[in-house]
């Protein structure tokens, strides 16, 4: 029986055609997905990661709202031009907190997996409300909206507290003084600052959008702009180790 | 009307009827209180937004109660199978309306990249928000009711029967657009997940499941009921889309909501795992999706269309296991020179070469099917997009596994070269494969002789294909341009440009861009005026002509 004769049983057997179907299209990603679970050379040994304050990660879900990773990548290649324009290559370990990832696909503007650091919370602050006014020939849009907004964050220790049982090493006091710290991170001037630090080791307390009296969107999405790629302790860092 | 009063005594409701009614009524009730204790806006809009829909959905289903005989619906009439096409009807008409939206989506976004004061400042208007409603629009809206009514309509016809279902086709349709409406909604008010080409939130993602199950269903349902010993080439590829769609959809949009009160959910899938999934799926949404969804299409339409057979039906065996074995491994040619390891990538790289094979296959196989009948080509503007469609396919197939090289890659990603690729495959194959398809299949549909006019056919074939021109040497200029303006050194050894540098260098390529664009629109609103046309004045087919014409399967 020849094997065209033999494909006759496929055409015949709708249910069986069904499976056949299942088990061709499953093998690919089987293969590519499941060993990056196990396999421990997928994520870098690295110091200084930690996840996401409160402030960060609702600046985060605002960037992802506005979808900012459309048009910004967060992923450094390890190009020259890259590593120079940019930064050190980025490292799995880097995203290790992040659901879902946002490495982006596109650069109709800059890399920002390292901006954190290089600009100032004013210039952002200008950059987000107008663009243009700092960057002539941008072609962002505007975000003045962000300043007026409030961020409801009645919900933010459920927020923190989902990421910890999808696996982000959150301590049960980070999640349950979430909402204080969300709010202090954004005033210097309140009382809570040192248990904050004491909780988040290397995050910053600062006033990121320059009105003190309520936390903004603003607020929020310049905090989690300003920690961006500053994590990792490069000096430390051995890339031979790692080498895969 | 006395006759359908005594009637209604004895008239009982089929379980199918009771079963969705049911269902729509704690639906209504359940977005209700979604509605209600709702923790954020978006949320508490989508909740009226669904029990408006499931309520009118109970509405419907009850007055089709009332209104149908008591009798159930007849399988064949005088032999000849009792099609169901109303829900194919349907989906027809909402994809050329989807198909508008979303090119007129697609014009704006554009221009705000060309003009960025189209932004407004306006949070609903930002490119971040507008761009997933275009990209939505025109593959899930558009292409996704051109694949439920193409589908529906084959599926039948070379089964020779009775869709699968009465009220299930229907649900089926009416459930996917209630799907794209909320998910285009919830993009202007900021609702998504940022997994490209899987943006909708939670609960959206919930119901499409739900939508999916079911067309699998009528689709295999009505396969298996066949009056045919084999099953048609077209079903295999519309069979291979529907179930790999799930596996995707399902594995890559796993996710646990913040509260079932909260339009806010965290994806299970942490960082470089979560960008394997993504692209996993994000590329199988293009290799099952828009490719074997729509290569059924091309194998149903194009032998109808030129009256001649498949070219050779072992080809097509070989070119449908083949695509859909290797399709599913290309994904990670999308992470070259990230954080993903790279046995990943060249993984991906490799089967994306590959994939060259079956995809030229297919192409051949399209092609040649015109043996014998190349002179309709001159004749018949139908058949002209149809072809040129298959060409495109070809050319985009070809220029894929080329930037899935790992150094062709590195000039080409983060680009507007990916843009331009994407676009080839969308508006060339896809959407003239689409057209071509809308064509045959209003006629039919509104049992017309012909289309109100095969001259603005002509018209709509050769301005779009035009835009198309435009659209995609524009975006291979600007992509390698500024690709090589990142990557340039002077001679004291330092970068060449700044990046906003080669922005501004951007500028005339994305005016040409949204000027390619525009034809496009402009082709597909002379559809939507042909197709109105026919179905308001389109000559109608005699009765006899009709069951003759029904008679048939393209077989």
């Amino acid at each position: 029986m020849s094997i065209w004769q033999r494909h006759q049983f496929f055409e015949k057997h709708t249910v069986w055609l069904m499976v056949g179907i299942l088990i061709v299209v499953a093998i690919g990603g089987l293969v590519e997905i499941a060993p990056l679970f196990w396999l421990k050379s997928t994520i870098e040994k690295v110091q200084g990661m930690r996840p996401y304050t409160p402030l960060e990660l609702a600046g985060r879900d605002v960037y992802i709202r506005e979808g900012c990773y459309l048009c910004h990548s967060q992923q450094i290649r390890p190009m020259r031009d890259e590593i120079e324009r940019y930064g050190h290559y980025s490292l799995a370990a880097e995203s290790m907190y992040d659901h879902p990832f946002q490495w982006g696909s596109k650069r109709t503007g800059p890399d920002l997996a390292r901006v954190g650091g290089k600009y100032s919370d004013e210039w952002h602050r200008a950059h987000l409300m107008d663009p243009r006014s700092v960057v002539p020939a941008s072609v962002m849009p505007g975000y003045p909206f962000l300043a007026g907004e409030r961020v409801d964050d009645k919900l933010i220790a459920e927020h923190v507290a989902t990421n910890a049982e999808l696996g982000v090493p959150y301590t049960e006091a980070q999640i349950k003084n979430a909402r204080i710290d969300f709010r202090t991170q954004a005033n210097p001037n309140s009382d809570d600052v040192d248990a904050f630090l004491e909780r988040w080791p290397n995050a910053v307390v600062r006033d990121f959008d320059g009105d003190p009296n309520r936390v903004t969107e603003l607020d929020a999405v310049i905090a989690y702009l300003q920690m961006l790629g500053t994590l990792v302790d490069f000096s430390v860092y051995d890339d031979q180790a790692n080498y895969r | 009307m006395a006759h359908a009063a005594t009637v209604h005594e004895n008239k009982l409701m089929t379980l199918e009827e009771g079963i969705y009614a049911l269902f729509l009524a704690c639906l209504t009730l359940a977005c209700l209180l979604v509605a209600g204790k709702a923790t954020d806006t978006p949320m508490s809009v989508h909740g009226v937004m669904g029990a408006i829909m499931a309520g009118a959905g109970l509405f419907f289903l009850i007055k089709r109660y009332i209104d149908r005989p008591t009798a159930p619906v007849p399988q064949e009439i005088d032999g000849l199978p009792n099609y169901h096409m109303g829900p194919v009807r349907f989906a027809t008409l909402a994809s050329v309306f989807w198909g508008v939206a979303g090119f007129l989506a697609g014009v704006y976004i554009a221009l705000e990249l060309a003009f960025p004061h189209l932004n407004f400042d306006l949070s609903f208007l930002n490119f971040g928000r507008l761009r997933p409603l275009h990209t939505s629009a025109v593959i899930f809206a558009f292409g996704g009711n051109v694949l439920i009514a193409s589908s529906m309509y084959v599926v039948q016809r070379t089964s020779r029967v009775r869709m699968f279902g009465e009220v299930t086709p229907w649900f089926v349709v009416f459930g996917y657009n209630a799907f794209i409406i909320i998910a285009a909604t919830g993009y202007l008010m900021g609702v998504t997940q940022s997994k490209e080409y899987a943006e909708p939130e939670w609960y959206a993602d919930l119901w499409l499941t739900l939508v999916w199950v079911l067309y699998l269903a009528v689709f295999a349902g009505t396969v298996m009921r066949r009056k045919e010993s084999h099953i048609y080439v077209a079903n295999w590829f519309y069979l291979a889309f529907i179930i790999t769609i799930a596996m995707l959809h399902v594995v890559n949009n796993l996710t646990l909501p913040v509260s079932v009160f909260s339009s806010k959910s965290y994806i299970v899938w942490p960082g470089v795992q979560d960008a394997m999934v993504q692209w996993w799926y994000g590329h199988n949404a293009v290799g099952f999706f828009l490719t074997a969804g729509f290569l059924a299409i091309m194998y149903y339409f194009v032998p109808k269309r030129a009256e001649r057979p498949v070219y050779s039906y072992r080809l097509s065996i070989v070119h449908f296991w083949a695509l859909i074995f290797l399709y599913i491994w290309a994904g990670p040619h999308h992470l070259h020179y990230t954080s993903l390891p790279q046995w990943a990538s060249t993984l991906g790289m490799t089967f994306s070469i590959m994939l060259w094979m079956p995809s030229w296959g297919g192409m051949i196989n399209g092609l040649m099917t015109l043996s014998g009948a190349w002179d309709k080509l001159r004749t018949d503007p139908v058949i002209r997009m149809l072809v040129v469609s298959v060409a495109f396919y070809g050319m985009s197939t070809f220029e894929g596994p080329l930037m899935s090289v790992r150094a062709v890659n590195s000039l080409s990603h983060y680009t507007d070269w990916t843009i331009g690729h994407v676009h080839s495959g969308a508006l060339g194959w896809v959407g003239f494969v689409s057209f071509g398809a809308i064509y045959c299949l209003v006629p039919w549909l509104w049992n017309k002789k012909s289309l109100y006019s095969l001259k603005l056919v002509n018209w709509h074939f050769w301005i779009a294909t035009i835009g198309i021109v435009l659209y995609i040497t524009s975006m291979w200029v600007s992509g390698i341009l500024q690709g090589l303006m990142w990557r340039a050194y002077n001679s004291y050894g330092f970068l060449e440009y700044s990046f906003i540098e080669t922005v501004e260098a951007m500028h005339p390529f994305y005016v040409i861009r949204a000027l390619g664009g525009i034809l496009f629109l402009i082709g597909a609103l002379i559809m939507a005026f042909n197709v109105y046309m026919t179905i308001r004045a389109g000559e109608a087919v005699d009765v006899e002509a009709d069951a003759t014409a029904r008679a048939p399967a393209a077989a």
